[in-house]
């Protein structure tokens, strides 16, 4: 609708520049660590006993997440995507 | 309760007067239908009224109690959203259908029997429909088509299992119903088509994508939380939902991964929430009940506002695909804003509103000892926050600068969005209140130390990997492209039926023209030129073939062509003939 040239010399944005995206990056990968870290400190409480091992979250988070796109691009990709137009022939 | 009315009154046939009135009036009449209504359902105290015999039973239009209530309370609340969200709409096919659309998922949530469910029910279809078809394009309209046929087929399928059942137990009212017979197979799976279960769901992601701007909002919130309630109320505990559900649960996060359209990537993770909700309802202990409701409300607010927010970024830049789109943060910081805050509650990040309920239903399923359940509902935790939580804000606002530099959203759907990000946070701080909604009473307490603790992990976890698989370049790169679900099996499985009858039935047709329109006529037509020689000559070809006996047959052939054309017989054969024919009439007259 709306769409305008990009003007050159709009005046660079947050996440524009790279350096700002490292630093958010450096930031996330400290939070990483921290909440990794903490486990070591306080021993979870949970219904099932596995639930207080020690990065049972992290891990299953991680390792759930890259199945995910691993299964998602390489099995159901290829299975159901089709061209745009698929429908209306 | 003199004066009240009930409860689906208002908005309905307020929803029908709409267009008897233009501009600024029916700006203000569209806000206020809703909080009108809202007004009117407080003076209901808990009990059934409006009591009416029908047939050999009755009707009772309004049965208060607390699940009715809460799913009534969630539902006037995201009625006026969606209308101060559409409120620059000015096309009063969208203005009636959307108020009588929220009108219609009240009145079914209040309906004490089955027929009036059935209604309202019916009455949900309608309306939905228009709010696909007022998009006014050719894929709309397909998809309107669709969706209407899917819930017409899972209305009639509703209807055949109250007949059965009303007939077979002898009473309409809409209780506890519980797997068992026939009829009650036939009630689930009629609910169950609004429900989006697998297989029956792909109406869902085709037509909510399709539908209009505000109409999505509105789509979002009424026809699969009505079906929540109906199964809340007919069908807790049976354990086939919980399988249903974990399937919810897990199978649309494939998709909403590889989807383009944001606004279907969302439509997928509105069945993966509805799947938490289904597998509460299936554990069906108390607290397990109070979480699908409790999740029902909270999804209501932040699923509404995701639609919002895509919607917004569609209304501005008239783009919705994760290819088009990009770097928007710039022009639209606060519709990024509230985006942000809605994928932290679908993500169900402490202190916003999905982590007070998705945990109740994770909690109830580990109780139960159901541990591949729980297994599976916590792969769908991370995937959420996977598609819903990063995807839809990243590719919108974040991403690569699409070059797209547009205006803010309008303020009406500020405020509306505004409203609900408000209402995700102070849920997600101050559980109690919706808690003490719930229809068991509950203590719950979803902030402990180890609780917060678990579920950061899991969720900065997931971000990690989305985060390592971009910078990789292993992320799925968004294409262009349609994605094939199970409406395959009507979109395309549709037309090969179509294609092989028109084969099977266009063939037999082909050949019975050959036969008996072209051939056998011809054959007749050539036969009755000369009858009489024809049947002289076949018949002596008869006598000679079996008789073997051939002598200059070619003569024979001659004479009779000659004498059948000429009509010139001998005198003998006539006679001979004549007299045969004579005595054959006799015999026959003297037997008879």
């Amino acid at each position: 609708m709306s769409k305008q040239p990009i003007n050159m010399n709009e005046e660079l944005r947050m996440f524009d520049k790279p350096e700002n995206v490292k630093r958010l990056l450096r930031i996330f990968y400290a939070c990483v660590v921290v909440s990794l870290a903490i486990d070591i400190f306080y021993h979870k409480h949970g219904i099932f006993t596995w639930e207080s091992f020690f990065g049972f979250y992290s891990a299953y988070g991680f390792v759930a997440c890259v199945i995910l796109v691993i299964v998602a691009k390489y099995i159901l990709r290829p299975l159901v995507m089709r061209k745009e137009d698929y429908y209306n022939d | 309760m003199i004066n009240a009315l009930p409860p689906a009154t208002i908005l309905i046939l307020g929803g029908l007067l709409v267009p008897l009135f233009k501009g600024r009036t029916r700006q203000a009449l569209l806000l206020l239908l809703p909080v009108i209504s809202f007004i009117n359902l407080l003076q209901l105290a808990h009990g059934s009224y409006w009591i009416y015999p029908f047939l050999s039973d009755q009707i009772i239009l309004a049965r208060v109690d607390k699940l009715s209530l809460i799913f009534g309370y969630i539902f006037h609340l995201v009625a006026f959203l969606s209308a101060l969200y559409a409120l620059h709409v000015d096309d009063a096919v969208q203005n009636v259908a959307g108020t009588v659309y929220a009108g219609a998922a009240i009145g079914a949530i209040f309906a004490g029997d089955m027929f009036t469910l059935f209604v309202f029910w019916e009455m949900l279809t309608i309306s939905a429909t228009f709010l696909i078809l007022a998009r006014r394009t050719e894929r709309a309209l397909g998809a309107g088509f669709r969706y209407f046929m899917v819930h017409v087929a899972g209305g009639l399928c509703l209807l055949a299992g109250i007949i059965m059942h009303v007939s077979q137990t002898g009473s309409a009212a809409f209780d506890l119903i519980g797997l068992g017979t026939t009829a009650s197979w036939f009630i689930f799976v009629g609910i169950g088509v609004n429900c989006a279960w697998p297989f029956l769901h792909p109406w869902l992601t085709d037509a909510y994508p399709e539908a209009t701007i505000t109409g999505t909002i509105f789509l979002s919130a009424f026809t699969t939380k009505t079906a929540i309630y109906a199964l809340a109320r007919a069908f807790p505990g049976t354990e086939e939902l919980i399988f249903i559900g974990g399937a919810m649960a897990a199978f649309p996060i494939f998709y909403a991964v590889i989807e383009n359209d944001l606004r279907r990537v969302l439509a997928y993770s509105l069945i993966n929430q509805v799947g938490f909700m289904v597998v509460g309802i299936g554990i069906g202990t108390a607290l397990s009940i109070n979480g699908a409701v409790a999740h029902a409300f909270n999804d209501l607010l932040f699923k509404g506002l995701l639609f919002m927010t895509m919607g917004a970024v569609m209304y501005r830049t008239g783009k919705i695909n994760a290819t088009d789109l990009g770097g928007l943060y710039k022009s639209m910081p606060w519709t990024c804003g509230f985006c942000i805050v809605g994928a932290a509650s679908i993500s169900a990040f402490p202190l916003f509103s999905g982590f007070v309920s998705k945990s109740m239903v994770m909690e109830a399923a580990a109780h139960g000892d159901m541990r591949w359940l729980w297994f599976i509902l916590l792969f769908a935790s991370a995937g959420v926050f996977h598609h819903a939580g990063i995807k839809i804000p990243f590719f919108a606002f974040y991403s690569h600068d699409s070059g797209i530099r547009c205006k803010e959203a309008p303020k009406h759907m500020l405020l509306a969005m505004g409203i609900s990000a408000v209402l995700c946070i102070l849920i997600g701080c101050f559980p109690q209140y919706l808690y003490s909604m719930l229809p068991y009473a509950t203590d719950y307490q979803p902030y402990s130390i180890s609780h917060v603790l678990a579920q950061s992990q899991l969720l900065i976890f997931s971000a990690l990997a989305f985060t390592l698989l971009l910078l990789a370049g292993i992320y799925p790169a968004e294409i262009r492209s349609v994605n094939v679900d199970a409406d395959w099996i009507y979109r395309k499985g549709g037309r090969q039926i179509y294609r092989f009858c028109r084969w099977a039935f266009d063939g037999i047709n082909e050949w019975a023209n050959h036969i008996f329109a072209r051939q056998l006529p011809q054959l007749l037509a050539h036969f009755f030129e000369e009858p009489g020689g024809n049947l002289q000559r076949y018949g002596y070809r008869l006598w000679v073939e079996s008789s073997g006996v051939a002598n200059n047959h070619e003569k024979v052939d001659q004479d009779i062509d000659r004498r059948s054309r000429s009509a010139t017989y001998p005198v003998g054969v006539s006679v001979l003939l004549a007299v045969v024919i004579l005595a054959l009439v006799s015999t026959f007259l003297y037997l008879r």
